[in-house]
C-alpha cells in the first residue's frame, strides 16, 4: 500500500511560496511534514536535511566572486559596460542578448558552465549592457522596461546554460542518463546521447532569439 | 594535490568576511543578524563534515530562524556614489573589464591547460573538480589584480563582497537548501509515489499521447522538485522505459537526452530552481521576486513544444 501522505508537503511547497511566505521558512517546514508523514522519527528528518545541506555547499560556492564584482562595481564597472554599448553603433537589447546567448551556448556545450552566469557576468556585465543598449534605442526607461530588459538579460543567461551544456559529453545531466538507462539494460555512450540535445539547443536559440528581437521591435515602436 | 576541501576553506572564509562586513556596516539595525548568518555559513563550509549529521540539521533550523522571523537587514550601503563611479569609470576605461575577466579566463585556459597537458597526470587538482579549483584561482589572482592596480581602502573586497552578499540575503542558500529538501523527499519516497500515479495514468495504444504524458511529466516534476534530475530517474522508471522504449520502441537515446531537456523547461518556469530564477531577481535589484520566471514561460512553452515534436520525431518517425 503506497503511503500518499508524504505528497502534501508538495503542496505545502506550492502553497508557501504562493502565499509569498519567506522561501528558506517554507522548505524548512516542508521539508519536516514530509519527512513525518513519511514515517521517519524527527531527528531522523532533522539528519537528512542537515546531511543534504553538507553534500551540497557546491551549489552556494560560486559566490565567492562577489568580492571582485563589488569591488570593480565601486571603481564603475557597471558604468563602464554602459558606455561601451552606447559609444557601439548599432547596438540593440536584442542583438547584445543574443550575441550573449550564442557565446553562452557555445561555451556551455565545451563544459565551460561556470565561466558565465548570473553572478559572475549577467549582474555586472550583461544587464548593464542592456539597460545601456535598450536607452539607446528609446530614451530613459520607465521602471516597467528596465525591470523587463533586466529579467530577459536573466532569463538569456539561463536558457543559453540549460540548452548548451547537454551538448558537452563529460556534464552531469548526461552521466545521470546514462545511468539511469542503465539500470533497464541500455548501454549508450555519453555521445550518443550528447549528440541529440543538438536540436533543442537550435530551438531554444531561435526562440529565444525570436523573442528578443520582438523586444527590439516593441522598444523601438514605443519610442516613436 | 588541491582539492574541493581547501576550496570550502576559501569559501568559508570568503562568507567570513560578508559577516565582518555586516558588522562594519553601523547604518543596518539588525547587522548582527546578518553577520551571524554569514557566520553559520562559513561554519557550514569549514567544519561541515566534522558536524555530522543532526548538527547539520540545527545548523540550517538556525539559517531558517534568522531568515524566517526577519531578523536580517538588507540595508547595503553604496561606498561610491554614482558620480564617483562615472568619474572612476572614466578613468580606468576599458581596463576595467580586465580583473573581470581574469576569473573566466583562469578557469577556461586552465582548464584547458590542465586536461591537455601532463599537468592532468601530476596529481596537482583533483581532476573532477578542475573548473572549479580553477574559479577560485582566478578569484584570488583577480583581487590582487585589484589591490595592485585599483589601490582602493584595505577592508574594500570584504566591504564590497558584503554589499552585494546582503542585497542578495537569504537567496544565497536557499537552492542549498532546496537540494536539501530534495533528499528529504526521496528519502520520504516522494519519487516512488510519483512514479506509481504517472504509471497508472498511462494509456494503451497512442504513443504521441505517452510522449506526450512522458514530456509533460518531466516538467510538472522538475517545476515541483526546481531540478530536472530528480525527476528523470522516476519519470524514466515510470513511462519512459516500460512504455516508450520496451513496449513501443522508440530509440533510447532521444527519449533520455530530449526528456531530460523538455524538463529543464520546467526548471525555466519555476520558483523552485531557485539559483538561477529568484537569486538572479535578488541580484538585479528586481521588485518582483518571480519576474525572471514570470519573462522565462514565453519561451518555456514553444521550447517544450518543440522538445515533444523532437521526442515523437526523432524517436519513433526517423
Amino acid at each position: 500500500m503506497t503511503n500518499y501522505w508524504p505528497l502534501l508537503g508538495i503542496a505545502l511547497v506550492v502553497l508557501g511560496f504562493a502565499l509569498r511566505f519567506n522561501p528558506l521558512l517554507v522548505v524548512a517546514v516542508a521539508a519536516i511534514v514530509t519527512g513525518l508523514l513519511g514515517h521517519m522519527p524527527f531527528l531522523k528528518v532533522l539528519g537528512v536535511l542537515g546531511h543534504g545541506f553538507n553534500e551540497n555547499r557546491i551549489v552556494t560556492l560560486i559566490y565567492i566572486v562577489l568580492p571582485v564584482i563589488g569591488l570593480l562595481e565601486r571603481y564603475g564597472l557597471q558604468q563602464q559596460a554602459r558606455s561601451l554599448i552606447s559609444r557601439m553603433r548599432g547596438a540593440t537589447v536584442g542583438r547584445v542578448l543574443i550575441l550573449y546567448l550564442a557565446f553562452r551556448q557555445i561555451f556551455a556545450a565545451l563544459g565551460l558552465t561556470s565561466v558565465a552566469g548570473q553572478a559572475q557576468t549577467v549582474r555586472p556585465l550583461v544587464a548593464p549592457m542592456a539597460l545601456a543598449a535598450a536607452e539607446k534605442e528609446h530614451g530613459a526607461l520607465d521602471e516597467d522596461t528596465a525591470e523587463h530588459v533586466k529579467a530577459m538579460s536573466a532569463a538569456t543567461d539561463n536558457v543559453g546554460l540549460f540548452y548548451g551544456e547537454d551538448i558537452f559529453i563529460a556534464i552531469s545531466s548526461i552521466l545521470l542518463i546514462q545511468g539511469a538507462l542503465k539500470a533497464f539494460g541500455i548501454e549508450l555512450t555519453p555521445f550518443e546521447l550528447s549528440v541529440w540535445a543538438i536540436p533543442s539547443a537550435i530551438c531554444a536559440f531561435l526562440i529565444q532569439s525570436t523573442r528578443l528581437l520582438l523586444l527590439d521591435r516593441q522598444l523601438k515602436r514605443r519610442s516613436q | 594535490m588541491i582539492t574541493m576541501q581547501l576550496l570550502y576553506v576559501l569559501a568559508g572564509a570568503i562568507f567570513a568576511s560578508f559577516g565582518v562586513a555586516s558588522i562594519r556596516n553601523s547604518e543596518n539595525p539588525k547587522r548582527w543578524a546578518n553577520a551571524a548568518f554569514w557566520s553559520l555559513l562559513a561554519a557550514s563550509f569549514w567544519f561541515g563534515d566534522l558536524l555530522g549529521d543532526i548538527g547539520n540539521g540545527a545548523l540550517v533550523l538556525a539559517l531558517v530562524g534568522l531568515a524566517g522571523l526577519h531578523l536580517l537587514g538588507r540595508d547595503a550601503k553604496e561606498s561610491t556614489t554614482v558620480e564617483e563611479r562615472q568619474r572612476f569609470s572614466e578613468r580606468y576605461g576599458s581596463k576595467l573589464f580586465l580583473p573581470a575577466l581574469i576569473i573566466p579566463f583562469t578557469a577556461f585556459l586552465g582548464t584547458l591547460l590542465f586536461n591537455y597537458t601532463p599537468l592532468k597526470d601530476s596529481g596537482l587538482i583533483e581532476p573532477k573538480s578542475v573548473t572549479l579549483v580553477l574559479l577560485g584561482v582566478g578569484v584570488i589572482i583577480a583581487l590582487v589584480v585589484c589591490y595592485l592596480w585599483l589601490r582602493p581602502p584595505a577592508m574594500s573586497a570584504v566591504d564590497e563582497g558584503g554589499r552585494l552578499a546582503n542585497a542578495i540575503g537569504w537567496a544565497i542558500v536557499l537552492p542549498q537548501m532546496l537540494a536539501a529538501l530534495g533528499a528529504v523527499f526521496a528519502a520520504a519516497g516522494i519519487g516512488d509515489t510519483i512514479g506509481h500515479v504517472a504509471g497508472a495514468i498511462i494509456p494503451q495504444g497512442s504513443i504521441f499521447f505517452a510522449v506526450l504524458l512522458y514530456a509533460l511529466g518531466m516538467v510538472a516534476f522538475t517545476m515541483i522538485m526546481g531540478n530536472a534530475f530528480a525527476a528523470f530517474p522516476v519519470m524514466t522508471a515510470a513511462i519512459g522505459f516500460p512504455i516508450l522504449i520496451q513496449q513501443d520502441g522508440g530509440r533510447a537515446a532521444v527519449i533520455g537526452a530530449v526528456g531530460m531537456l523538455a524538463g529543464y523547461c520546467g526548471t525555466l518556469m519555476t520558483p523552485m530552481a531557485a539559483n538561477f530564477n529568484i537569486v538572479p531577481a535578488a541580484l538585479l535589484e528586481l521588485k518582483n521576486q518571480y519576474g525572471v520566471v514570470k519573462v522565462q514561460v514565453a519561451t518555456a512553452i514553444p521550447l517544450l513544444i518543440c522538445n515533444i515534436l523532437i521526442l515523437y520525431i526523432a524517436g519513433f518517425r526517423l
